[in-house]
């Protein structure tokens, strides 16, 4: 492997083929916990560790498993990590534990995971892999801080719980609600689509 | 290396694998955050009471006394918090389960007098952005210095005193339904803790 092909496959994640803004890849976390940038930031980091470590261990065993049984393995694979990832939150980092909540386990079905195990990880070698997990988790990561950042702004008026225009802003509260992700996902998505990707 | 064949035996073989390393190392990592994720827990009981309560000497803590809520499964917990030998505060765990998610839990602090000293979320799984605000210092300052003889424990929408947060009318219906408990647990316990 190359070094401009490893720079390919890390930048691919970021840009081209971002999850969130091209490939609309796990859109249930996407939606679900991008009320704030620090929410959208957290989400991404620990998704991010779970691709990785799902993609490293992926390409380590993928000889071992017969065709037939490749997707519960899989499954297998990222729900542990998913399950570390949880402990270790509750244990060390239970502020952020709180605030993701539910998205935590629902890590397990994100199908960018899957999706990378499946497409990538099982057909390459570990070093691609992991630098495959790291660029789509890193692409994963910036596009919920993104979304977060946005959506806290608009709703609320702080970005990382700074206040932006004082306590009794009014502030359009719908961005923070369920039906503001749609709307803000979708300026994102063409925004992002007009300047990055090019057909 | 060649792939290995879907025969049936094989497929038994590396699933079981498979699941056997998961469970093993599952094991392994719940052993290792027991310790941490129970400290935390309690840590985290530990300042909500501190919070609370005023200037106290004793650690509240370790005198906890669980009191059975009729018609509930879970019990509110009373702290009591002295400065010498004389009780000056009283810490409650209470919670709700009609928060918008279900269960909210709080640490509600009392001095004497049933006066509310200061309020602390344990636990809520509200709407981040809009519930979760009933944590924030605008929302709690309204509670502290009442007494809910006479301050009346609704959002203003329902005729009570309790100016609702934004978007989170049920959160604040829940929370004062929370606090109403921890006071009326609190005023019919107060002459046999004492």
């Amino acid at each position: 492997m190359s070094k401009l092909n490893t720079w390919k496959i890390f930048t691919r994640g970021i840009i081209k083929e971002n999850p969130t803004f091209v490939m609309l890849l796990g859109m249930c976390p996407v939606l679900g916990v991008t009320t704030s940038a620090f929410n959208g930031l957290g989400m991404g980091i620990a998704t991010t560790f779970v691709l990785v470590m799902s993609n490293l261990v992926v390409s380590l065993v993928k000889d071992f498993i017969p065709d037939k049984v490749r997707i519960p393995a899989f499954i297998v694979v990222i729900a542990t990590f998913v399950t570390v990832v949880e402990m270790v939150l509750e244990a060390y980092v239970p502020f952020l534990y709180e605030q993701l909540g539910i998205f935590i386990p629902l890590i397990v079905v994100n199908c960018l995971i899957l999706g990378r195990a499946e497409s990538f990880a099982s057909k390459n070698n570990i070093v691609p892999s992991i630098i495959d997990g790291l660029g789509m988790g890193l692409g994963f990561t910036f596009a919920l801080t993104i979304l977060g950042g946005m959506r806290e702004i608009l709703g609320n008026g702080t970005v990382f719980d700074l206040s932006l225009f004082g306590q009794d802003a009014n502030m359009m509260i719908l961005f923070i609600l369920p039906p503001g992700a749609f709307i803000a996902l979708a300026y994102l998505v063409v925004i992002f689509n007009k300047i990055f990707v090019k057909n | 290396m060649k792939k290995l064949e879907s025969t049936l035996l094989n497929m038994i073989l590396s699933l079981t694998i498979i699941a056997l390393v998961s469970g093993a190392s599952l094991g392994f990592m719940n052993e290792l955050t027991k310790g941490p994720k129970e400290e935390s827990r309690k840590q985290k009981q530990v300042e909500a009471i501190k919070s609370v309560l005023p200037e106290i000497t004793n650690n509240p803590f370790a005198e906890k006394i669980p009191v059975a809520v009729e018609g509930q499964k879970d019990s509110l917990f009373f702290f009591p918090g002295k400065k010498g030998d004389g009780l000056s505060g009283m810490a409650v765990s209470c919670f709700t389960y009609s928060g918008y998610n279900g269960l909210i839990k709080l640490m509600v602090g009392f001095n004497m007098n049933g006066e509310i000293f200061n309020i602390s979320v344990l636990d809520q799984k509200e709407t981040p952005g809009l519930g979760t605000k009933m944590t924030t210092e605008p929302f709690v300052k309204q509670f502290i210095g009442k007494n809910p003889g006479q301050f009346k424990l609704k959002p203003t929408k329902d005729g009570g005193d309790v100016d609702a947060l934004t978007g989170a009318t049920i959160t604040t219906r829940a929370y004062c339904e929370a606090v109403q408990q921890a006071y009326d647990g609190f005023m019919t316990e107060k002459e046999q803790i004492k």
